[in-house]
């Protein structure tokens, strides 16, 4: 945006909207709204605490490992899928069903089954981050182009050789489109099921903090964890970009 | 015109490297695309499979090549039957097939690596030829930073560094603009006359294959059918600008066009 001449960055409609958050909250209107001001004094108050550290540490723990779980079990599938008609005719129902599916009710069933622990939401970050990384998986394989594959066969490639050399370089654009979108979904699996189990993490935060009206505390645990997930979908989609001038110009 | 090979390049050449016998391929058990072809590739020449489109001719090359199964009948090479790819024959794809997130070096190194040469020889043999395609100063440039005409010299190095008796090549210049053709056609020729290869040719231009060839054999559509097999009498040792005025040159081409023209609807 260019105004009397002067490029605007974009974060700068960032700061109109805090400085309008900072007004509202100093008029006292509400006691769901504090100033911004006090929420972010409070931000730096509790997140050296340890209980804020802690709640941390379990989410990016749960949310790493769900993580590690779909992709490595997602890309694999979603590699079969695109190779073989079978695999796919077996799994492309329930991917797709699953894709659109609203996760969140399923929650309370894991949790019945795995117990109000980290199992639950580890599980929970798996089922929301899954999917659509098998789904683009399949799609990058898909679109591989057959002479790519027939030359690596022509010069003596084996099955494998093709897998690592061709197959998954050819596939890895779609791939990290689908890592990218699985672990932005992650971030909402993590938190979804730590507020239904609400005895860990940020879920129990959350709780204590809206069962006793703190809401200074909880708007700032919550921007921290808007910031979190914005930084990390931002460096996912800037490593993308690194790979991304190769999937334009393949053939 | 089916005169005996006159030019002196074929004079250390007498034996067959290729042969094709009594190949049918039948798709889905339906679509007959070729049907009973039998025919020699000399050693050290070029010949060219011509033919309109549907004659099966580049279902023929990857039959050669051991890409494609056929379904009745066999290929030899070398004397021993094909049963897939093999080291001694490489291939050059119409649409390059480069491997777009790697350099020109790691693409032509690919054949090499594949066939288990170490890193520093077979990156000696790649630069080598790569020198040799005219690709010298872009060895670490990436396929899409070079034009169609560059990337085949890419696919054509690959081809060559792998060192094999037979390189096959599936309409290679269709996928480049019509000035760098013309170039391609002429180095094409150097390339016969210092590389001692044979080369199977797949195109669809008459003039390319009249140009190029030592031996042209003709296919016919649905099924395909060698329908015939032309050696043109041209002198190619001299300049390579001379042979498009070729009599022989123009008149070859108006006899094919005039066999090919019955096929066409």
């Amino acid at each position: 945006m260019i105004v009397n001449g002067y490029r605007i960055p974009m974060v700068a409609s960032l700061l109109v909207w805090a400085v309008l958050w900072e007004i509202v909250g100093q008029l006292q209107l509400t006691i769901l709204l504090p100033p911004l001001s006090a929420i972010v004094v409070r931000l730096f108050e509790i997140v050296p605490t340890p209980s804020f550290l802690s709640a941390l540490w379990v989410t990016a723990y749960a949310f790493f490992i769900g993580n590690v779980i779909a992709i490595g079990v997602g890309v694999p599938l979603g590699i079969a899928m695109g190779r073989s008609v079978i695999a796919d005719r077996l799994f492309l129902p329930w991917v797709n069903l699953f894709l659109s599916a609203p996760l969140t009710a399923l929650v309370p069933v894991i949790m019945v089954i795995f117990g109000l622990g980290q199992t639950t939401i580890i599980l929970t970050v798996v089922l929301f981050a899954i999917w659509i990384i098998v789904l683009d998986a399949r799609a990058g394989v898909r679109s591989i182009s057959p002479s790519l594959v027939e030359m690596a066969r022509s010069f003596g490639a084996s099955r494998f050789q093709a897998f690592t050399r061709i197959y998954l370089w050819a596939a890895l654009p779609e791939i990290l489109a689908g890592i990218r979108l699985g672990v932005i979904r992650a971030v909402k699996g993590v938190i979804i099921g730590q507020l239904l189990v609400s005895i860990v993490g940020f879920g129990a935060l959350f709780k204590l903090y809206g069962s006793r009206f703190l809401m200074e505390h909880f708007w700032a645990a919550l921007l921290v964890l808007f910031a979190l997930a914005f930084i990390l979908a931002e460096s996912l989609s800037w490593l993308e970009r690194r790979v991304d001038f190769y999937a334009a110009s393949r053939g | 015109m089916n005169a005996p090979q006159a030019f002196p390049a074929a004079g250390h050449v007498t034996d067959t490297v290729v042969e094709v016998r009594n190949i049918d391929k039948v798709y889905g058990g339906v679509v007959k695309a070729l049907e009973d072809i039998t025919v020699d590739f000399p050693r050290g020449q070029l010949t060219s499979l011509l033919g309109p489109s549907g004659c099966g001719k580049t279902t023929l090359l990857k039959i050669i090549a051991g890409l494609l199964p056929a379904s009745a009948g066999e290929v030899r090479v070398n004397g021993k039957v094909v049963s897939g790819p093999g080291p001694e024959r490489a291939f050059v794809f119409q649409d390059f097939a480069l491997m777009p997130w790697a350099s020109v070096l790691k693409n032509v190194t690919f054949g090499l690596e594949m066939r288990g040469v170490g890193r520093s020889e077979r990156e000696d043999i790649a630069r080598r030829t790569i020198i040799k395609v005219g690709l010298e100063g872009f060895e670490n440039r990436y396929p899409h930073e070079l034009s169609g005409g560059m990337r085949q010299r890419v696919g054509l190095a690959r081809a060559l560094s792998v060192d094999a008796d037979v390189v096959m090549m599936d309409e290679p210049f269709s996928a480049v603009d019509e000035q760098n053709r013309r170039k391609f056609q002429e180095e094409l020729l150097t390339l016969v006359a210092k590389e001692k290869k044979t080369f199977i040719f797949v195109t669809h231009s008459i003039e390319e294959a009249v140009y190029v060839s030592d031996r042209i054999v003709l296919l016919s559509p649905r099924p395909g059918r060698i329908a015939e097999i032309i050696e043109p009498d041209i002198n190619r040792d001299g300049d390579t600008e001379a042979i498009r005025r070729h009599p022989v040159y123009l008149d070859t081409v108006d006899a094919i066009w005039h066999s090919l023209k019955t096929y066409l609807d």
